[in-house]
């Protein structure tokens, strides 16, 4: 009997105390709102998981010493939760409930990825907490009705058909032949979608239209239907792994193409490890250090690139500046807010009209931000092998001009 | 042309998957092991190159110290957990490999990062037919030292009497250790050259592909549909099952397009396998 008391009176300490660390965990604690993220910390995506809570912990920082966040007349400051994630999508979901039900918390940062992101806008969006993502671009994130989504990045299918409008104009307005090759997956396929609208708006026509499998290492067979074809512009998206294996067989096979573009070439590290092979490639990308928006933050583009290097010791990938200007738009929709009220939060987070050193942002009603458009950087060598990735498109951002045609393999 | 060159791209790549396929039935026949980890072995291989070339030292030296360190990684895999295994249940091997393959690529991702890396060999082109048709160098070389893998291995398994207590032991293990054969060693070297010779492959992909801790299942898939095509304890149909399903899979992709490139290769070992059945129940005997 003593030990059935003992027990008892165990269990309900730890009940006891259980209860009153959740409610100490609760969203906004004492000057601290508290927000939460599961990260890919391990797992496939853990590089770009990596960047992305760098990201994030830089402009906590930022944030925190430049005045912190200003509601209801007492100052607050930033703190994030994390978790691992692990890569996985059921995980993520598994824990943004956790997040939400246990730790109280009641706004959220995404997670890396479009399969994260969409794994976790169904428990955000049934528990009514505002997430604001900064790496899940997938168009089909945008048209589902969420109400508590907003992303601070250009959805997938604006990112390749800038390039498509490039060749147009390159061509006197008048079409082009495309050849497409794109990975199956969510992301890749609506990056496909935008191509075959700016196809069909450009009256181009398309030439190739491959869907390379997951497991993508070989583009042989595309590639030597580029060769046969002869297109005027080749799009490939299949992540790091598509742009690598891109630029290793076309410039094996020497296949000549008077443009090409992609996408992931930052993540891939291109330039780096294919050095001049990858010369002339345009690539897709959300962000460029030396665009001109400016912030009182992280001032402009190639402040935050500095600063960045300086606190992580490597130049700043998009997936964290993006990261970086989700915080910033959270900090502006609680000072309009002006409460910690859910649903007040997020009518502020859907009125944002802002600019950051990362761009404009104003959300669409579907939760995508309109008002930034994607880059287009082409990576050019000089003869001592040492490359840079320079903005050519849209031409307001342009830091150089664009090389096209790409010059043939044998006159390299 | 482009046959030429679908024949020829598709003959290069079967020769590098048939030398994984290789590892995989030898330790087939000998174990009666599927090792799911097959991949994880060749993807680690490809690493051992992978930081070689980042030291300074060309790539292709992978070819040679590559297999060597994956020796001896395969033993300590072997002693570790395979020798637990090997007499048991096909069902527990495939348990336990699937859990070696998770804590490989857990590992890899761990110790190596999770972007995707290449190492260049810088070796060139070859065209051939007044430059309609184009051969990386590097797939030519690979190929090239796929073959002489191959050859090296067959060779050793005739003269050598190790080659001789292997093939003995695959034959029949009870017998064979009944006539004096250790066949707990034969067991640890026959997974350790399995090992060896998966990093020898690992290091040629380097070379051709790229390589990534979680790319490892597919060269398991395609080295486990080689040998199920080729057969178990038949080396040379191995090579040709290899070369005959890259072939395959680069017309699929030019004829019907490359979203059914994989789909129609295992839509062929379906048909091979069905072929097989009918062929085997034409030849069953019954007692009357």
């Amino acid at each position: 009997m003593k030990i059935n008391k003992i027990i008892i009176s165990f269990v309900s300490a730890v009940v006891i105390l259980l209860s009153t660390s959740v409610v100490s965990f609760a969203k906004v604690v004492g000057d601290k709102i508290i927000l939460g993220a599961a990260i890919s910390l391990t797992g496939k995506y853990s590089s770009n998981g990596v960047h992305t809570q760098n990201g994030y912990n830089m402009a906590v920082d930022r944030i925190n010493n430049m005045g912190g966040v200003k509601v209801g007349g007492k100052t607050y400051k930033f703190d994030i939760i994390y978790y691992d994630d692990e890569s996985n999508p059921k995980r993520a979901a598994q824990l943004a409930e956790r997040l939400i039900s246990q730790d109280g918390v009641e706004f959220m940062l995404g997670p890396y990825s479009s399969g994260l992101t969409k794994a976790i806008a169904p428990v955000t969006e049934k528990y009514g907490v505002p997430m604001v993502e900064a790496n899940g671009a997938s168009r089909s994130l945008f048209t589902k009705g969420y109400k508590y989504l907003f992303a601070v990045l250009a959805p997938a299918n604006l990112y390749l058909d800038v390039a498509i409008d490039l060749a147009v104009e390159k061509n006197n307005g008048k079409g082009v032949s495309v050849a497409m090759a794109f990975e199956q997956d969510a992301f890749s396929q609506d990056v496909r979608l935008g191509v075959l609208d700016a196809i069909k708006r450009t009256g181009s026509k398309k030439v190739i239209d491959d869907k390379l499998p997951k497991e993508l290492n070989d583009m042989a067979a595309t590639l030597v239907k580029v060769k046969q074809m002869k297109p005027d512009v080749l799009v490939v998206s299949g992540h790091t792994k598509g742009a690598l294996t891109a630029i290793r067989q076309i410039s094996e096979m020497k296949v000549d193409v008077p443009m090409l573009a992609m996408t992931h070439c930052d993540a891939a590290k291109l330039s780096k490890q294919h050095g001049k092979n990858s010369q002339y490639a345009l690539c897709a990308s959300q962000w460029h250090k030396t665009l001109t928006y400016k912030d009182k933050f992280f001032k402009d583009g190639m402040t935050y690139d500095a600063d960045f290097t300086k606190e992580f010791g490597y130049a700043p990938p998009y997936q964290a500046a993006e990261s970086s200007a989700a915080l910033l738009v959270f900090k502006d929709a609680f000072e309009r807010a002006n409460s910690f009220d859910q649903k007040k939060v997020r009518d502020a987070l859907a009125a944002t009209n802002m600019q950051t050193f990362y761009g404009n942002i104003k959300f669409a009603p579907g939760g995508q931000n309109v008002d930034k458009p994607m880059v287009l950087f082409q990576v050019m060598c000089d003869d001592g092998g040492k490359c840079e990735n320079k903005v050519v498109a849209p031409t307001k951002w342009a830091s150089a001009k664009l090389i096209h045609p790409i010059p043939s393999w044998s006159k390299r | 042309m482009i046959s030429v060159q679908a024949c020829l791209d598709g003959i290069l790549l079967g020769i590098l998957f048939a030398l994984i396929a290789y590892g995989m039935a030898l330790q087939w026949g000998v174990m009666n092991i599927i090792n799911i980890a097959q991949g994880d072995l060749v993807i680690l291989g490809g690493y051992i190159a992978y930081f070689m070339y980042l030291y300074g030292i060309h790539p292709a030296w992978g070819v040679i110290v590559s297999p060597i360190i994956m020796y001896f990684v395969g033993i300590a895999i072997y002693k570790l957990v395979i020798n637990k295994v090997v007499d048991r249940d096909l069902f527990i091997s495939i348990l336990a490999t699937f859990g070696i393959s998770i804590l490989f690529m857990q590992l890899m991702n761990f110790a190596f990062g999770a972007d995707v890396v290449l190492a260049n060999s810088d070796y060139g082109t070859t065209m051939l037919f007044n430059s309609n048709v184009v051969l990386p160098n590097s797939k030519i070389f690979s190929a090239f030292i796929s073959i002489l893998f191959a050859i090296c291995l067959v060779i050793y398994m005739k003269k050598s009497k190790l080659g001789r207590a292997i093939r003995a032991t695959a034959q029949n293990s009870r017998a064979a250790k009944i006539l004096g054969v250790d066949t707990e060693k034969v067991y640890a070297a026959t997974f350790g050259i399995n090992a060896a010779l998966c990093g020898v492959a690992g290091a040629l992909i380097s070379i051709t592909f790229t390589i990534h801790p979680y790319m490892g299942l597919p060269y398991t898939i395609r080295s486990f549909m080689i040998v199920i095509v080729a057969g178990l304890g038949n080396l040379p149909g191995v090579a040709m099952s290899g070369m005959g399903l890259g072939v395959f899979e680069e017309f699929a992709d030019y004829i019907l397009g490359t979203e059914f490139r994989i789909g129609s290769v295992f839509l062929l070992l379906v048909l091979i396998l069905v072929y097989r059945r009918f062929k085997l129940s034409r030849k069953r005997e019954y007692l009357k």
